[in-house]
């Protein structure tokens, strides 16, 4: 064998092959079992009044986002003029989860940058956040008409995000019966 | 005895009085540590169960050893369900619905999972397998030609052990 030499030198390109694509994956990002799935249920009390109750059975029949903040969450802060811009322009039913928070809290960072949701569920001991396998706030659900989640993204959405998955996503959702 | 000396006493004793003072406020301050839990036995098995866990915010923790805070809802929800009489196994099948097989550090042999559990063995054959190759090939190739002197070699060494040669 004369290319012997070559013996390491291609084990070594094979190790950086796997590395290299090690490295474009995000280890947060873990493949959520909960997709295609029925939406756990809850029925806990709104954030902005707290004798109504908000239950994931008050949107059967449509098609809905369901993003998962928090006051304490710097992420979100950088995800929220995204959800406000959506709140502007479109008619998409965005839900909120106010994960593991203070009223007070939850409140008050609606009132300085702005409340892009049609409704917000209010999840103080965060059991709804872990029925939903949720991990790292935000997160975002998409649900369809007959409840069942289509879609999770982990980490603030991005416009790409929204541009390349998200809208589309639920256009088709809508046009489903 | 000095004025001095009086005074060094003094400043002794103030020093001494003031590290017990110092002393006991902490130790009034500093609360006994809240008792782990209740009942021992269920800590017990929370303990075993989330030693086998994997916390999802600090991922290379155990459920049993992190502090994230999620990990602290988690076990809270791990010693409920062992309380109402969930098994071990309703337990894990509880955060896998909901994290997937991420969670658990043994992951199930899967379609998924045949490459992480029989992947070490594969590489171990193939190391076994090329050190058979190799040893093989090397007590074929070596009686004729490295072990055997030719007669020069033999009498070169007998003139070194003799101690003719530097």
């Amino acid at each position: 064998m004369k290319a012997k030499f070559l013996i390491p030198l291609v084990v070594f390109l094979g190790l950086v092959v796997f590395l290299a694509i090690g490295l474009t994956r995000d280890p947060r990002e873990v493949p959520s079992p909960l997709v295609g799935k029925p939406a756990p249920a809850f029925q806990v009390p709104e954030l902005l009044d707290s004798n109504k109750t908000i239950s994931n059975e008050d949107f059967k029949g449509q098609v809905w986002m369901f993003n998962v903040w928090a006051s304490w969450c710097v992420a979100c802060r950088e995800e929220h003029p995204l959800l406000m811009q959506l709140a502007r322009t479109t008619d998409i039913q965005l839900i909120g989860l106010d994960y593991k928070d203070k009223r007070e809290d939850g409140e008050r960072f609606l009132q300085t940058r702005g409340d892009p949701y049609r409704r917000i569920a209010f999840d103080a001991d965060g059991r709804v956040g872990i029925n939903y396998g949720v991990y790292g706030v935000p997160e975002t659900f998409i649900i369809d008409k007959k409840g069942v989640i289509r879609h999770k993204h982990i980490g603030p959405i991005t416009p790409e995000a929204l541009q390349n998955k998200i809208l589309p996503l639920i256009q088709q959702l809508r046009s489903e019966s | 005895m000095s004025a001095q000396l009086i005074r060094r006493v003094q400043q002794g004793l103030v020093a001494s009085a003031l590290f017990v003072a110092a002393c006991s406020a902490l130790a009034q301050t500093s609360t006994e540590a809240a008792p782990l839990a209740e009942d021992p036995v269920v800590e017990q098995r929370l303990i075993v169960i989330s030693e086998e866990l994997r916390c999802l915010v600090c991922q290379n923790e155990s459920l049993a050893g992190s502090r994230a805070d999620l990990a602290l809802d988690l076990r809270r929800e791990i010693r409920d369900l062992i309380k109402a009489g969930k098994t071990d196994d309703q337990i894990r099948e509880f955060m896998v619905e909901r994290y997937g097989d991420f969670v658990l550090y043994r992951p199930p042999v899967k379609a998924t999972t045949v490459a992480l559990w029989a992947g070490p063995f594969v590489f171990l054959g193939l190391g076994l397998i090329g050190l058979l190759v190799y040893l093989r090939k090397r007590s074929r190739s070596n009686p004729e030609q490295s072990q055997a002197l030719t007669s020069e070699e033999i009498a070169r060494a007998d003139a070194l052990l003799k101690g003719d040669q530097k």
